[in-house]
């Protein structure tokens, strides 16, 4: 079933893109993120023009956190306060984004960008991941554990701006949260990932937040400033398809339920392993195509023609 | 619109055609055009099923002759990139750009042309990749821009967006001809011009042009000319698309 994408200017066939939809909606139920960084290289190796694909990402982003940050809700696993700190930040690390995407593609080093970044995060991100979860586990069964500390102060917690966060129980600087915002922000515009498994260590880590809050922070955070990049992308880059978006979440939305069904009989640790060994997989996939060398070493640009 | 549409529809306009054609071509007192042609169809509407079309152009001649037919897509600058190993990853290192590139090229001959007409000629009408006009933005000498030529008209051969070669304008008796122009479902939107050549003792004589205008129609045209003509809304539009369904999902996922 061949559907013509009115943005990208291409027809892809639909029920592929329904079913890449639904397995990364299944994985990221299974592991209780975003898929970002899955489905934007898979876009990108079907050929949709990178600029295209992260912008649409981020549109099919809203709608994922979205649906999870719902559940969060519901368990008042949301800290709003903190969330509305790093959204101001994230709104304007999205304006950032948005308008380093277009420098960058004017001179014709995005893809270089989008792989070095997916590369270099993934790469340590998932890296650390899969050491850190093998030491869970085998601590785990030690079952032996020192007492943690109800709270380390930082250097950074005492910078001006110094505010109360109730319901984290935290009186630290507003700049540490927004510009954690920022971060996150600038990689929702250029790299097309909500930016989940950046935030969620830096909130645990730097902000030293209360572990439930994390999740359902985060994606609240995530909801608005996809939001924004998306409208952000569509007015300056032109490049939001909502054909593609809507094909993505369809097979997203069924792939989610599967995946959560799946993730809450499995064990958090583990699931933690997988995910770290794909987040690797896939940077190391993208590695191989920097370092190895191109079938054809001279590309076209056809942006001038549209 | 389907093929079968399409191709009835050329049906009926090729037996219309034959009728004028003849009539044109076989004037009695020598004076009448030596080339008559069309297109079955003038337009091609790219809709949300699109998967690429084709045209038939048909025509007629007053006596022997080669017929030659170039299909030419509206024009716009492309730039062509190459990768260089920087620090041990492929890059993007040096570009050039070349203005007035036709998104669509394509040749069709009813034999080989080599040596049948002279270069001087083909060039003069933009006849075949070698004598397309690709006009680089750049002072630099040719000898460095012509491996980004070549690669710029190999990509586009790639693309299927220039063709040359892979279709024939066929004979129907001694004076009708017709051709089939295909376009992929990728190809550029705008007015194309597809020109008609008859090609006689190693010179033109007779020329005749048509144009053909590729839109967007239906759901994808109003997406396009929506995210055109309002992008800020469209954005938001696109949100509130992408906020309804992620309710929805969390609604039913509650149960």
């Amino acid at each position: 079933m061949e559907v013509y994408l009115p943005i990208a200017e291409m027809s892809v066939n639909g029920l592929l893109i329904v079913g890449m939809g639904a397995t990364v909606g299944f994985l990221s139920g299974l592991f209780g993120v975003g898929g970002g960084f899955m489905m934007t290289p898979m876009l990108i190796f079907l050929g949709i023009p990178p600029a295209v694909a992260v912008a649409t990402q981020a549109n099919q982003l809203v709608a994922a956190s979205l649906s999870g940050a719902l559940a969060h809700w519901r368990r008042r696993n949301v800290d709003v306060k903190m969330g509305l700190v790093m959204l101001a930040g994230g709104a304007v690390g999205s304006a950032i984004g948005v308008w380093l995407f277009r420098q960058l593609q004017e001179i014709g080093q995005i893809d270089l960008v989008i792989s070095l970044l997916y590369v270099g995060l993934l790469g340590f991100i998932g890296t650390s991941m899969f050491i850190e979860s093998l030491f869970a586990l085998v601590r785990r069964r030690r079952k032996a554990r020192g007492r943690r500390k109800l709270h380390r102060h930082a250097w950074f917690h005492g910078l001006p701006l110094r505010t109360r966060f109730p319901q984290s129980r935290l009186y630290i600087s507003a700049l540490v949260p927004a510009t954690i915002g920022l971060i996150g922000g600038m990689l929702v515009a250029v790299m097309g990932i909500g930016g989940g498994f950046l935030l969620v260590p830096a909130m645990i880590y730097l902000l030293d937040m209360p572990i439930g809050l994390v999740a359902g922070t985060s994606l609240f955070q995530i909801i608005f400033t996809t939001a924004a990049t998306t409208v952000m992308q569509a007015a300056v880059n032109h490049t939001v398809d909502v054909m593609l978006a809507l094909l993505l979440l369809a097979g997203g939305a069924v792939g989610v339920q599967f995946g959560t069904r799946v993730g809450s009989r499995m064990r958090g640790d583990v699931a933690r392993i997988l995910l770290s060994v794909i987040v690797v997989a896939v940077s190391a996939r993208l590695a191989i195509d920097l370092v190895g060398a191109p079938v054809d070493r001279y590309a076209i640009d056809l942006t001038g023609l549209r | 619109m389907g093929r079968r549409t399409v191709q009835a529809m050329c049906a009926a306009t090729f037996a219309l055609g034959i009728g004028a054609a003849v009539l044109v071509a076989s004037a009695p007192d020598g004076r009448g055009q030596a080339l008559v042609a069309d297109l079955a169809s003038h337009s091609i509407g790219i809709t949300t099923g699109f998967t690429g079309a084709e045209v038939v152009l048909f025509g007629a001649i007053d006596g022997p002759g080669d017929v030659i037919v170039v299909v030419t897509g509206p024009r716009g600058s492309v730039t062509v990139r190459r990768k260089d190993r920087i620090a041990g990853v492929w890059a993007n290192a040096d570009s050039v750009r070349f203005e007035e590139v036709p998104g669509f090229y394509a040749v069709a001959t009813t034999r080989p042309l080599a040596d049948r007409v002279g270069r001087a000629v083909l060039a003069r009408h933009e006849i075949g990749l070698e004598h397309l006009t690709l006009r680089a933005a750049t002072d630099r000498p040719d000898d460095l821009v012509e491996p980004f030529r070549q690669s710029l008209i190999r990509n586009m051969v790639d693309r299927r967006l220039f063709r040359v070669g892979d279709a024939r304008v066929v004979f129907l008796g001694e004076r009708l001809f017709r051709t089939t122009v295909r376009f992929p479902a990728h190809v550029p939107t705008g007015v194309y011009t597809a020109g008609v050549f008859l090609a006689r003792d190693g010179e033109i004589v007779s020329a005749q042009t048509t144009p053909l205008l590729i839109n967007k129609v239906g759901i994808s045209a109003e997406v396009f000319s929506f995210s055109r003509n309002f992008p800020a809304l469209y954005g938001i539009f696109a949100v509130l698309g992408a906020v309804a369904i992620g309710w929805l999902t969390g609604a039913v996922f509650r149960e």
